[in-house]
Formats: C-alpha cells, sequence, structure tokens
C-alpha cells in the first residue's frame, strides 16, 4: 500500500497480512505514518496506491472500529447518553457491558466535559465493546491511561483475539502481550 | 433508522444544551427588530410596509449566523471519522444533522419571528400567513446552510465564508417569501414554489454535504 496526503507521500510500499485472531503493532518514529496507515485501513483516507482487502472485500468500513486520537465524545452530554448515541450508531451492543469493562458505571451520570483525560481515554476504549466489529484499529491506546486500566485494555484485546478479531496497533510503549507480528513503518 | 434518529435527537439535544441554538437566533432576531425602528425612523406607515420583508431577512441572517457551526465540531472533535463507519451513509447522517439545525434553529424561529413582528407594527391578519411561509423557507434556508456547513466544517474561520457561498442561493427564498405577503394573487402560487425550493433543498443538500464532507477525509 502507499499512502499520500496533502500531495506528500507519508509511505509506500508497506505490506502485511493479518490472520484471523491476529494482531499487528505498528512501530515508527513520529510521523512516520502509522495515523495514517489507521486512517487509511479505516476507509477515512483514501489509498494513494495498492489494494487493501479484508475477506476479500476491498469495501469494509463497517466492519472495522477506528479509536484515534479525536474521541468523537460530546462535553454538554453525559457517560450515559455519550454510549448510547454509539450504541443506536453501531445498531446494537450493549451499554451496560461497555460501561463495566472500563469501570465506567459510577460515572454513567456525569457530564463528558468534567472527565479526566484518562477517564474520557476509557469512555472512548469502552465504544469498542459496543460496535463488535471484527478489525481494531487503535491509535496509542494507552494515552493517559493509569496501570489498571491499561491492564484492562490489554484483557479485552486478547478476549477480542480469542473470538477470532484482528488488531492493528500504534504505539510506542509496551504493549501488554506480544503482537504477532511488527510492522515498521 | 435508529442510527438516523439517534442522531437527530441527539443534535436537536445538544443544540438546546450548549446554547447558541433557538434562544441566540431569537434573541438575535428581537435584537435586529428594536434596532430597525430606530435606524428607519418612527414612520408607522413605512415600518409596516417593510415588516415582512425585515422578518425574511432577519430570519436568514439569524440562520446564516448558525450554520458554519453545523459540521464544525463534529469534524474537529472526531465524531464525524466514526459515523464515516456506521452502517448508514453518510448522505442520511448529513439530512439527519440538517433537520436537527431546522428543528433547533430554523422551526422556532420561523414561529416567533412573525409575533416579533409586532415590534416593527406587522399587518396583524399577515401573521398566520408569514407564519406557514417561513416554515417552508426555514426547511429549504436550513438545508442550503448544512450545505455551506459541511464545505466549510475543516476551516477555522469559515462564518464569513459560508455566508459568501450560501447568500447567493438564499435569493430565490427571500423573492418566493416575501411576494407571499407582498400580493393577494400571487399568495397561493409562491406558497408552492417555497413549497418546491424546501423540497428540492432536501433532496440536494445530503448528496452535496457528504460530498463535501468527504474532500475532508483525507
Amino acid at each position: 500500500m502507499a499512502c499520500e496526503r496533502n500531495g506528500r507521500v507519508v509511505f509506500s510500499d508497506i505490506s502485511f497480512r493479518l490472520e484471523a485472531g491476529q494482531s499487528a503493532e505498528l512501530r515508527g518514529v513520529n510521523g512516520a505514518g502509522k495515523s495514517s496507515l489507521l486512517r487509511v485501513v479505516a476507509g477515512l483516507v483514501p489509498l494513494a496506491g495498492g489494494t487493501l482487502t479484508l475477506n476479500g472485500e476491498s469495501e469494509f468500513a463497517t466492519q472495522c472500529h477506528y479509536a484515534g486520537h479525536l474521541d468523537g465524545l460530546k462535553p454538554a452530554m453525559t457517560v450515559l447518553e455519550n454510549l448510547q448515541f454509539w450504541e443506536d450508531c453501531f445498531d446494537g451492543g450493549d451499554v451496560d457491558a461497555a460501561l463495566a469493562a472500563f469501570a465506567l458505571r459510577d460515572l454513567r451520570d456525569v457530564a463528558v466535559q468534567i472527565l479526566s483525560a484518562g477517564q474520557r481515554r476509557r469512555l472512548a476504549l469502552s465504544r469498542l465493546l459496543l460496535s463488535h466489529r471484527t478489525l481494531w484499529l487503535l491509535d496509542e491506546p494507552m494515552t493517559a491511561l493509569d496501570a489498571a486500566s491499561q491492564e484492562k485494555l490489554y484483557g479485552h484485546m486478547k478476549t477480542h483475539l480469542a473470538q477470532g478479531g484482528m488488531i492493528l496497533v500504534a504505539t510506542h510503549g509496551d504493549l501488554g502481550f506480544v503482537p504477532h507480528q511488527v510492522i515498521a513503518l | 433508522m435508529t442510527a438516523f434518529l439517534a442522531i437527530l435527537v441527539r443534535d436537536v439535544k445538544l443544540g438546546f444544551r450548549q446554547g447558541g441554538g433557538a434562544g441566540a437566533a431569537i434573541a438575535f432576531i428581537l435584537s435586529v427588530l428594536v434596532l430597525l425602528p430606530l435606524a428607519l425612523g418612527p414612520d408607522q406607515n413605512l415600518l409596516q410596509r417593510l415588516a415582512p420583508g425585515l422578518m425574511w431577512l432577519s430570519l436568514l441572517l439569524a440562520v446564516l449566523l448558525t450554520a458554519d457551526r453545523l459540521f464544525q465540531q463534529d469534524y474537529e472533535d472526531g465524531t464525524l471519522d466514526g459515523l464515516v463507519g456506521i452502517a448508514l451513509p453518510l448522505e442520511l447522517v448529513c439530512l439527519a444533522k440538517a433537520l436537527a439545525h431546522f428543528f433547533t434553529v430554523g422551526l422556532p424561529l420561523a414561529i416567533a419571528a412573525p409575533l416579533l413582528g409586532i415590534l416593527v407594527n406587522i399587518n396583524a391578519a399577515l401573521i398566520p400567513l408569514l407564519m406557514a411561509a417561513m416554515v417552508l423557507g426555514a426547511l429549504a434556508l436550513s438545508m442550503l446552510a448544512a450545505i455551506g456547513g459541511a464545505v466549510t466544517a475543516g476551516l477555522r474561520r469559515g462564518g464569513l465564508l459560508v455566508a459568501l457561498l450560501i447568500l447567493p442561493l438564499y435569493v430565490p427564498v427571500l423573492v418566493f417569501g416575501q411576494s407571499v405577503t407582498a400580493t393577494e394573487q400571487g399568495r397561493a402560487s409562491s406558497l408552492l414554489v417555497l413549497l418546491a425550493l424546501a423540497l428540492i433543498a432536501v433532496a440536494v443538500q445530503p448528496i452535496a454535504s457528504a460530498a463535501a464532507l468527504r474532500a475532508y477525509l483525507r
């Protein structure tokens, strides 16, 4: 695959293959194109060259869940309202389980406005459990998370893989488990 | 359908909660109407003649004021990235958001503005008619505002650009809107043209807005 943004070649000649139940870690210096790669796979940035398929299909935006730096949460709404909105958008999912997964039950009626950065991140990540998508695209998911929440995230990632899901994760830190492959950018 | 309604309801909720929706727009119209007699002088007949036109102009400006924020917040906070990946086509996402704008800004204004027209000595017999015409007009204006809002979603100070882009599109609404109350005989046909304009805008807006938003996704 190749990617171009604003006329600048971000990366070219990147190739990888992910089997069901596998994870891949994206490694690279700042600006190497980790986020761009995730956005390309999510269908948010057009592919400049090459091919990209999931189970043989080239249109698969509705089969992946992209969790980027921007969390898409509305400060004026409560934790619960935000989650319910995305539940309706994904057409299904268990809000209560998602809240429990990241220990957000006590915060359900709190406005997102007054959440800390780590709590916001937890809320953003809890949507992964609402959408039931095959491919998780995680961009620096551990940012602002405390140790306990990181452990929870690793746990959910492992469960997702065990259920036959796939994960592409960009990170500078230490992933809580050994990824099946490392893609160097 | 669930997703469509969820977006519509959320945006209406946010419109009322964050301010900048109906309340601010009505206050804006009110302040324009308070200033107009001061600017034009206290000639009651003149004011009465100008009243419907002034109402239309202030409706148009109020809708314009809120247009640039229509998609900007969702673009900046990443909501749009998420909405691209749901089963609902982006076109319908745009329609839901534009309808929410109509319900929070256009519709309350269309109902409140003719009543506020009393401040400029509006002919009271015209109020129901003007209200009906303005509801249709406001629907068209909200849709056009959503096109402008989508085109400028990624621009920091898009407000003036939105005005430049969509004011020309507002001309037909303004022309037929004012002709509803201008003459007795053209009334029905002008209302029908307003209805047609609103329906055309509803049909075109989703395609235009979605195309504009897709251009930002790169």
